[in-house]
């Protein structure tokens, strides 16, 4: 009893220190500290009721251990996120928003590659990832490139609709500016329709990235050498090693929020003159 | 034809096939224009002076006569970037900065680096927008957009300009100064001027030439040759020769609404 009151006189402190600071303005540095303070808040609430309560590390380990075996697997974790997210995910991802981008110019020209491709797309998409997997295991082998073929299909449909849909982001004014110029097909490509299109564009990669890091780890649910991100958290969770699985799950966190805020960043470089940009 | 006409249109039509039926945009237009001429084209809504005028500019193609435009088809004089054609609203390229704007059409035609920064500066002046290269268009008032719009249509060399409305959506005093701007320009370029309006005053004010037109089907009424001298001050507005061609135009307007 004694703990949960002290949990709860704990939460309602801190809370009230983040109302207070976020009652005195809103300057850069409160909307950086107001969030930490809310983090490490839920982090030492966590450890305090694992402690006080001598919670079984199976159900939910403490912080501290899961920090203890993340500083303590460093080589493994790090060799598991070159094979998952650098071998699997991002190769995927390239190849598979590339190959979109292409096809969505490709049916921007032609109507008939609208007609027959996209349906295709969305059938490709339809195919649940779990059955997905097990066939590129068989056809590209256990290494990684099973992983990034799993991801290519993931990443394609997406990436390829929200292109598609960007292709036709141009009104009839900016169109006829450029026939009376008499521009060649591809002037108004690079100087019209791809500009037009990258806020749509940079939308499919984002979506994309998160699809690419569930694609990877998931698909070493179904094969792989003895290294990964999938792999790890499946043999750990079958010797009961919760504390390296939430540690894999701290690396997938960090790694997939830094990937999106990269590609958040280049949109901004981009797409900064977009009325959703301007802010 | 005569050598010096820069549009010829014979009988020419258009007719739109829309669901509820075909629409006669244009019926039997005929109109000579020579080089050197500022021509308004006035009518309600419906009279057809947007879709002559994007005639001109091979964006929309006649259903019957012909038209010529320095002495070719529409089609080979967009080809020989015979015009430049400055849209209803400014149009700017919202990622481009009103200097790559104004620069866009010269990247396309292939001018040469060196000729694009002089170009640039050059129509930039014309329009008094000298110090507001590096802004984006979202940036700048209405006004300077469309002023930023017509410097686009004028940095490359095509003797003919074709105007949709371009101050439409212009509160009066900034219109005002701006046609006196295009008044000035067309004097000291010799441009041949189309130009499409909704108000009277303007269309005496700038005109030549002023076209008369009026709704389904869309066909001139009248075409007015104007006496007034090419120098033109604002008040010239309230001499007599302007007021009895505002006349005469209200009065042709009236008369293409009559048989409705």
């Amino acid at each position: 009893m004694m703990i949960l009151l002290g949990a709860i006189i704990f939460w309602l402190a801190m809370w009230a220190v983040n109302a207070w600071l976020a009652h005195r303005g809103s300057s850069r540095a409160i909307r950086i500290i107001v969030p930490i303070i809310f983090g490490i808040t839920v982090v030492a609430l966590w450890e305090w009721l694992v402690w006080g309560w001598d919670i079984n590390p199976v159900l939910l380990p403490a912080p501290s251990a899961i920090y203890a075996a993340f500083i303590g697997n460093i080589p493994t974790l790090w060799a598991d996120f070159l094979q998952t997210f650098v071998q699997g995910a991002l190769t995927g991802y390239i190849i598979g928003c590339g190959a979109a981008f292409l096809t969505a110019v490709a049916i921007d020209r032609s109507p008939f590659l609208q007609r027959g491709l996209l349906p295709i797309g969305n059938f490709v998409a339809a195919l649940p990832i779990v059955g997905i997997a097990p066939i590129m295991v068989m056809w590209f082998g256990f290494g990684w490139q099973s992983k990034a073929a799993v991801v290519v299909i993931m990443v394609y449909f997406p990436m390829l609709v929200n292109t598609v849909q960007g292709m036709k982001a141009t009104d009839p004014m900016q169109r006829d500016l450029m026939r009376t110029y008499a521009a060649s097909y591809p002037q108004r490509l690079m100087k019209l329709r791809l500009p037009a299109a990258a806020p749509f564009i940079f939308n499919g990669l984002k979506i994309s990235t998160t699809l690419a890091l569930i694609g990877a780890i998931v698909a070493e649910y179904f094969g792989s050498p003895i290294v990964g991100m999938g792999f790890r958290i499946q043999t750990e969770l079958g010797r009961l090693n919760l504390d390296m699985v939430w540690a894999e799950i701290v690396v997938a966190a960090i790694a997939g929020t830094a990937f999106y805020g990269l590609v958040t960043l280049l949109e901004r470089a981009a797409t900064f003159w977009h009325p959703s940009q301007r802010g | 034809m005569s050598e010096q006409a820069v549009i010829q249109a014979d009988n020419l039509s258009l007719t739109f096939q829309t669901n509820d039926g075909p629409v006669h945009a244009l019926k039997d237009v005929n109109l000579t224009i020579n080089k050197g001429d500022f021509v308004s084209f006035i009518g309600p809504s419906g009279c057809g002076k947007t879709t002559f005028l994007r005639v001109m500019a091979d964006l929309e193609q006649p259903t019957g006569g012909a038209i010529s435009v320095n002495g070719m088809t529409p089609e080979a004089a967009r080809k020989a970037r015979a015009y430049g054609y400055v849209f209803q609203a400014a149009g700017l390229y919202p990622w481009r900065t009103i200097e790559k704007n104004v620069r866009l059409p010269l990247e396309i035609m292939g001018y040469s680096k060196a000729e694009m920064v002089t170009r640039v500066a050059q129509a930039l002046e014309l329009v008094e927008l000298t110090g507001f290269e590096k802004k984006f268009p979202w940036q700048l008032s209405g006004g300077m957009q469309q002023r930023a719009s017509i410097a686009r249509a004028l940095a490359f060399d095509a003797d003919l300009l074709l105007m949709d409305e371009p101050f439409g959506a212009l509160d009066e005093i900034v219109r005002d100064h701006l046609n006196e701007q295009l008044l000035d320009l067309w004097k000291r370029t010799g441009k041949t001027i189309c130009f499409v309006t909704h108000s009277i005053p303007e269309a005496v004010y700038l005109s030549t030439k002023i076209v008369v037109m009026s709704p389904r089907p869309g066909r001139v009424t009248d075409v007015i040759e104007s006496p007034l001298p090419k120098d033109r001050p604002l008040d010239i507005r309230e001499s007599k020769d302007f007021l009895d061609i505002a006349h005469r135009v209200r009065e042709g307007l009236r008369a293409g609404h009559g048989d409705e």
